[in-house]
């Protein structure tokens, strides 16, 4: 995989605040061109309210987010469009279509962006739906689907037209262990692949880890960091400590868990 | 030339600006006499605090109101002045509108054909009983005739349609924004108004006014069964009747407020869907679904009858 110093998506200081909920306080990071950065931090946190904002889904109420060097809340519609064509986006609750089959759903981005042939948009994404083992599931509707059918479709669609950048929102939340690796084999071979930059928010400390470039954690309203993965783990900031502590350290250490339920039973 | 997205923002981010910055200074300039008043008051012991207070609120609630009442009336248009746009500007999505047709027009013939039967004979039957008090049993066809062609016809058309289709394009799109299937669309740079609105607008501007005709035939027919069938009314003056009272002039106007309901009931019922998650109350989950087709069929019901009062007005 290719890295370059090149910086596709910048985020200056941005602020957000839903009501009286400042959500976001002052969150910088720089993501790099063919790298893969993930954003971490317990839910509520405002983890995906970052990612909604370098898609150009929500606007900051201060601060500047730049992909591919534009102000998504400065440029026109017409950029917006020509940037959002370089992204794939796997949203957590996978947002399929879900009154179009599942060829329907990963032939729709060919279909309206492209001006292909039905045949060549039928090979493509036969390819594609073959690269994530769903042979066979063509003509199925997502309701029809398990959970880790859905997020594999869904990254389909995502990868179909061969993005620049592809989020990753909670690409394992609510999928087994098996279902979890698989999506993450699925993961490094299609980067490995098409190259692409990659930006995950996950709380699946640390499995996460080994896949990242870089990790940051999303605490307090800000980023705390953004360093390698062994940086991350090794780094003096209390709140990166803390959260290590937590998500990494001996199960129970702590004295707000809850107690065991072997004690309980023998109280 | 585009409304959408930026323009939109910017747009509801001016006005914003400019209308907060208004009432700020109205505000302010209240705000200060109030004080002054209730500092020479209180400095005489008589005004407590809370008094004080209560005016200000008010005025800041209606502030507020008035506020979020522009925001919501400037982005209902925009998407107005988007949907039209998209329609009349390539690519067309023709395909997608056919299906559209089929949904908003095919499926509600029945029900048209239905009411505008039943409707017609009870215009009739009450005519009959109404006209032969007066001796003028002549005007049976007339009556019929024009009462559908400029009242009837396209009110409740329109009605059956918000009914059928509008309460299903409702929460189509809103589960569509709830399940953020539109923000997927955005993301993958689709177009939501040209991919999900257009075919729908497309739809309803060529069927409404075409079940409006279609249930004026079928109308005129059931009065015909009723007078010329059911009582004594002959066939020659029923029709000649018709003739002579129904000019070009009535079914222009018939075929103005169809188009007008049209764009009135696939407008709202299509807009409310598509801002439900930035409905005031709260447009989350199957309820927010529920809320918000509810409020557009109301909306839009009473939309149609307020504008078939201001078009006849504007056009007798």
């Amino acid at each position: 995989m290719s890295t370059t110093d090149e910086v596709v998506i910048a985020l200056t200081a941005v602020e957000k605040s839903f009501g009286s909920q400042k959500v976001l306080d002052g969150v910088s990071l720089q993501v790099r061109a063919g790298t893969t950065t993930v954003i971490v931090g317990g839910s509520g946190q405002g983890k995906s309210v970052i990612l909604k904002h370098m898609l150009g889904l929500l606007q900051p109420d201060a601060g500047r987010v730049e992909v591919f060097g534009e102000d998504l809340a400065r440029c026109d519609r017409r950029t917006l469009q020509r940037i959002r064509g370089a992204f794939g986006v796997l949203f957590q609750n996978v947002a399929l279509f879900d009154s179009m089959s599942v060829y329907d759903n990963v032939a729709l981005p060919l279909r309206e962006r492209t001006g292909e042939s039905e045949t060549a948009i039928r090979q493509r994404v036969r390819d594609k739906l073959a690269l994530m083992g769903l042979e066979g599931q063509e003509q199925k509707f997502p309701a029809q689907l398990s959970g880790g059918m859905k997020k594999r479709v869904g990254l389909a669609r995502a990868l179909v037209l061969d993005p620049k950048v592809v989020f990753f929102d909670e690409p394992t939340t609510g999928l087994d262990v098996s279902r979890s690796n698989e999506m993450y084999r699925l993961f490094f071979e299609t980067q490995k692949q098409l190259n692409y930059t990659a930006v995950i928010v996950s709380h699946d400390v640390p499995k996460i880890f080994k896949l990242s470039d870089y990790v940051a954690l999303m605490a307090e309203g800000r980023l705390q960091g953004c360093l390698s993965p062994e940086a991350f783990q090794l780094s003096d900031n209390p709140l990166i400590r803390a959260f290590v502590r937590e998500t990494m350290g001996p199960i129970y250490s702590s004295e707000t868990e809850e107690v065991p339920r072997h004690e309980t039973l023998s109280s | 030339m585009r409304f959408g997205g930026f323009a939109e923002g910017v747009a509801a981010d001016s006005a914003r600006q400019v209308l907060g910055w208004i009432l700020l200074c109205k505000f302010h300039f209240i705000a200060g006499s109030l004080g002054e008043r209730g500092c020479d008051r209180s400095s005489a012991g008589r005004q407590p605090d809370a008094k004080r207070e209560m005016p200000m609120r008010w005025i800041a609630r209606l502030g507020a109101e008035t506020l979020r009442l522009l925001e919501v009336s400037g982005r209902y248009g925009l998407f107005l002045l988007n949907s039209l746009w998209c329609v009349a500007t390539p690519p067309y999505r023709v395909a997608a509108a056919v299906r559209q047709i089929r949904f908003i027009g095919a499926h509600s013939l029945f029900v048209i054909l239905f009411t505008g039967l039943f409707t017609g004979m009870v215009l009739g039957l009450q005519g009959y009983y109404t006209l032969t008090k007066f001796g003028s049993i002549g005007f049976l066809g007339a009556a019929v005739a024009l009462s559908l062609v400029r009242e009837l016809g396209p009110v409740l058309t329109a009605l059956m349609v918000i009914g059928r289709a509008g309460s299903a394009i409702c929460a189509e799109v809103g589960i569509m924004r709830n399940s953020e299937q539109i923000d997927a669309l955005e993301c993958m740079a689709i177009d939501p108004y040209r991919f999900l609105i257009e075919p729908k607008v497309a739809a309803a501007v060529l069927v409404v006014p075409l079940l409006t005709c279609i249930f004026d035939v079928v109308g005129i027919f059931g009065g015909y069964l009723v007078g010329v069938h059911l009582f004594d009314v002959s066939s020659g003056s029923y029709f000649q009747g018709m003739y002579s009272a129904v000019d070009w002039l009535d079914v222009r106007m018939g075929l103005v407020k169809s188009l007008l309901f049209a764009v009135l009931l696939v407008w709202i019922c299509s807009a409310k869907g598509f801002f439900l998650h930035l409905e005031r109350d709260g447009g989350f989950g199957a309820e927010g679904v529920s809320r918000a087709t509810t409020s557009a069929v109301v909306l839009s019901s009473v939309s149609v009858l307020v504008w078939d009062y201001l078009v006849s007005a504007v056009m007798l």
